[in-house]
């Protein structure tokens, strides 16, 4: 390596030609362009093929009629579709309190180290694969009632909500304006009241669209459920019995042999992904404008 | 006792309230406490899939100790139970993911925060949003009766004709396997990395772009700069990414075949740790046979935990500080 | 077209007012009138000779949507001297830098009408190759802005992207800006470290350093000082000084007190338009302007 005086500089001159760096410019900006335009791709696939092949089984009775044993038409997933209300039904009431009031408590005193933790753990809490969550409802419900529930298959569906639930209802309690906290306790109004009458009520609208999205995931869950709700041919609205799922009951028809069943799992696909991506799609596009001050 | 409170006050509004407000203090206190321990709740959620995972896992672990983790013989009916294969299929089939979700979502959220006309980016971003939305069991179906065909009459058959030379696309064309099933979880895990990533940049300074275009750098040049400089939180993006990969189930168990062999074969069959409990949890007999299936459970949460923790500590660490100051200012 | 005699003429000022707030058409060709006869023709290419012009505006509009930044902005910058733009916030001054090196492209929606020279070349031809120009005019922001990288990466950043690998002359040039920037000696012995360690007057002067290495014709700086404390804001303008003798600087201020002090015209701006500029001295001394005359005196901005 040679020493370079900085007397001894000649004038700089422009050796990485202007062609090649343009050329280099042009080529990030196409790959950048072409990866977005890719991740369409995925998308209108997967909505085209469930069209195509699910929109023909999607009849009333679809909606009305129990499942049918193999070859005999005019099967419906009735059961599973309720028991999907269901169990998501009973998830949100235990995990909208318990999120809510945590994500409030965090949005209010959670500055400390122990909010920082309580934080992080949800995070992390919300990484935890689903199937593991329900080893461990089959461990804490199954077991001890000795048979498969869709007690069980909500308990596990709930500890999936509640990291959700708790980090975007802290998220759209702080965004209520400092200043309605600030008339209110001027008023001599006691902080308690300030956040169970004043600031809860201003955010309530985002904690609704937050517990609506976690709801709508939840709904759409598969492996939890599995060994927990296990699943039912027939009706069955009794919490502490195996419940049917749309889900599992696409699962269970995608896998089987016959062309009848596989159909109806194309059909059961669209309308879950009409019942999830529909809701959490119209949510997103109506609160997009709210949260962003 | 609010009623008695305001009747008190109407009586003799002159009274100083001294016990008015100890009252509310305490009120503020209970209402403080309570919100606290639903916030504690938190702890006992985490610690109760903890218990009984461990306490599901114990008599394998007893039983089985580290050659659980090296043994690539799973044989229920012999009461012999070896984690490799699938330990492997996860790690593969993540891996494979990954190779294809980092630079495609890297880009398209370079694409979304820095080049896109706004309107065009906010479809972009809502369609990313909206793919983040589509239940695991509807990107099995996808993959198992029209990405396998597909990969088993086109794809694969070209592969083994101008690639089969390598290790990795060797043997039968199956549709699904390996490939599918990282094809698959890459298009599972790219919003996840688009929709961090493009955050991440938004938070970088746009002084840092000025700067650099100021000194004659071109587009991409000072793009490089900000890619620069967000690269630990980007990097971090990409773990959580590989954390959901690595515990997606429904979507893997359709498309993998589910076979407990290891191969170099990217067009073989395999099996993943959240597949093989998804297949056989239900129809596991023996007390052994459970325990090991939850020991797998046991095993993945330890890793997506680490894995998690991890990201997100780079995640806060590059963005996180500036963001809450913002927050809270 | 104002000419006063009492300027004395060593630079070659010309100051235009426009009299009448600009039409609604933004046509700068109906303004000019017969108020610029001393305008080179537009197609001329080659600079003005003797004092030269390094950079000039005519007839300059630039608007933001619907809302016009500028209006008809006509200002020479000669070469090896400071300029600088006073004005109250908003009147356009940071805009009309920032067009010397089209890093108002960055903002959607901005349409430009009239010229802009640089050395006689017209900046906003569509032939003007925009990364050459910001080469050749470099800029120093508001708030110092490293990179996230090691001091010497810093000033090595725009060199690299000229295609210079060499280590030897890299090293040699890293020197030589640190020097002109006057952060050889106080950075020579942790050329590896973050440049982000250093205090924010090092930090601008590294901006400085940066800008200066890949050899512009022009230094535009926006409001350099304003994010320093005094002493760095000291130095920062003893840099200025120094600089000019291998460099045009065009410095943003909203301090009239450092416009006195460095630079030597001064122009002085008010809603987008340029009301008047001169020697600076006599600009503060004996401003031509009762909009000049009322700003210096503090009765508004």
């Amino acid at each position: 390596m040679s020493r370079v005086a900085p007397e001894t500089l000649r004038p700089l001159r422009v050796r990485a030609p202007a062609p090649a760096r343009k050329l280099w410019n042009g080529l990030v900006i196409a790959l950048c362009t072409l990866c977005a335009a890719l991740i369409l791709l995925p998308l209108a696939l997967i909505v085209g093929h469930l069209l195509a092949r699910g929109l023909a089984g999607l009849t009333l009775g679809f909606f009305v009629h129990l499942p049918t044993p193999v070859g005999e038409p005019g099967g419906g997933m009735a059961n599973a579709i309720v028991g999907t209300f269901i169990l998501a039904g009973l998830a949100s009431l235990m995990a909208v309190p318990v999120g809510v009031g945590a994500g409030v408590w965090l949005a209010e005193y959670g500055r400390g180290r122990l909010g920082g933790l309580v934080r992080y753990t949800a995070d992390v809490m919300s990484g935890v694969p689903s199937i593991v969550v329900g080893v461990a409802a089959y461990g804490l419900v199954v077991v001890p009632m000795g048979r498969f529930s869709a007690l069980a298959g909500s308990v596990a569906l709930a500890l999936l909500m509640l990291p959700t639930i708790i980090r975007s209802t802290e998220e759209v309690v702080r965004l209520v304006p400092r200043s309605y906290r600030e008339a209110a306790l001027a008023l001599g109004a006691p902080q308690w009241r300030v956040i169970q009458q004043v600031v809860v009520p201003a955010a309530s609208g985002g904690i609704v669209t937050a517990s609506l999205l976690a709801l709508a995931r939840a709904a759409g869950e598969t492996a939890p459920l599995l060994f927990t709700a296990l699943g039912n041919r027939f009706w069955s609205l009794r919490i502490d019995q195996p419940m049917a799922s749309l889900p599992v009951y696409i699962f269970d028809y995608a896998k089987a042999p016959y062309e009848d069943w596989n159909r109806q799992a194309w059909t059961g696909a669209l309308v879950l992904l009409i019942m999830v991506s529909l809701v959490s799609g119209l949510l997103r596009l109506t609160t997009r404008r709210l949260p962003r001050r | 006792m609010s009623t008695a409170l305001t009747a008190g006050a109407a009586a003799s509004p002159m009274r100083p309230a001294t016990a008015r407000r100890r009252l509310s203090r305490l009120a503020d206190q209970v209402h403080q406490r309570a919100l606290g321990a639903t916030a504690l709740l938190v702890f006992l959620a985490v610690g109760l899939i903890v218990f009984e995972v461990v306490r599901g896992s114990a008599p394998a672990l007893g039983t089985l100790g580290w050659r659980f983790l090296i043994g690539t013989e799973w044989d229920p009916v012999a009461d012999h139970y070896g984690a490799l294969p699938y330990l492997f299929g996860t790690l593969v089939s993540s891996a494979l993911a990954m190779v294809m979700a980092v630079p495609l979502g890297v880009g398209t959220a370079v694409y979304l925060a820095e080049l896109a006309p706004p309107r065009v980016g906010a479809v972009v971003a809502f369609v990313v949003e909206l793919l983040a939305s589509i239940p695991s069991i509807v990107y099995g179906i996808w993959g198992l009766f029209v990405l396998a065909p597909f990969l088993r009459s086109l794809v694969e058959p070209w592969l083994i004709a101008h690639l089969g030379f390598l290790p990795l696309f060797q043997g039968f064309p199956f549709g699904i396997g390996m490939l599918n099933a990282g094809i698959v979880l890459a298009v599972m895990v790219v919003p996840t990395i688009v929709s961090l990533a493009r955050e991440i940049l938004l938070a970088m300074p746009g002084s840092l772009r000025e700067a650099a275009l100021a000194l004659g750098a071109t587009r991409a040049e000072g793009l490089g700069v900000l890619l620069d400089a967000a690269r630990p939180g980007i990097l971090g993006a990409a773990i959580l990414a590989l954390g959901r990969a690595l515990g997606e189930t429904m979507a893997v168990t359709m498309v993998i075949g589910n076979t407990n062999r290891i191969s170099a074969s990217l067009l073989a069959p395999g099996s993943t740790m959240a597949s093989v409990i998804a297949n056989e949890f239900t129809e596991a007999t023996g007390q052994l046979y459970l325990s090991a299936l939850t020991e797998i459970a046991l095993v993945l949460f330890a890793l997506t935990v680490v894995i998690n923790a991890l990201a997100r500590l780079l995640v806060l660490w590059t963005t996180g500080g500036r963001r809450d100051v913002a927050g809270s200012a | 077209m104002v000419a006063d005699p009492s300027v004395k003429p060593s630079p070659t000022i010309r100051t235009e007012l426009p009299s009448r707030p600009a039409g609604p058409s933004g046509d700068g060709e109906d303004r000019r009138g017969p108020a610029a006869p001393a305008t080179p023709e537009p197609g001329a290419m080659h600079a003005a000779p003797a004092p030269q012009i390094r950079l000039r505006t005519h007839a300059f509009d630039l608007f933001y949507g619907a809302h016009q930044a500028l209006k008809a902005v006509t200002l020479e910058v000669p070469s090896h001297s400071v300029t600088a733009i006073i004005g109250p916030s908003g009147c356009g001054k940071s805009t009309l830098l920032r067009a010397f090196n089209r890093m108002n492209d960055l903002i959607p929606g901005v349409r430009v009408g009239g010229r802009v020279e640089l050395s006689g070349n017209d900046v906003y031809a569509p032939a003007t190759d925009v990364v050459e120009l910001r080469r050749r005019v470099g800029m120093v922001f508001q708030r110092p802005n490293p990179f996230p990288k090691s001091i010497f990466d810093n000033v090595a950043f725009g060199l690299r992207l000229l295609g210079v690998r060499d280590r030897g002359e890299l090293e040699a040039r890293v020197e030589q800006s640190l020097r002109r920037a006057a952060l050889w000696d106080e950075v020579r012995d942790r050329l590896g470290r973050s440049a982000l360690a250093l205090s924010g007057g090092q930090q601008q002067r590294l901006c400085i350093a940066r800008a200066l290495a890949v050899e512009p014709e022009v230094l535009l700086m926006d409001e350099p000082a304003s994010a320093l404390d005094p002493t760095a804001t000291a130095r920062i303008e003893e840099l200025a000084l120094e600089l000019k003798a291998r460099y045009t600087i065009l410095v943003v201020t909203h301090n009239m007190q450092q416009a006195a002090r460095i630079s030597d015209l001064t122009a002085f701006m008010l809603q987008g338009e340029l009301i008047e500029v001169g020697e600076t001295r006599a600009l503060f001394t004996r401003p031509r302007q009762k909009l000049t005359e009322d700003y210096i005196t503090g009765r508004f901005g």
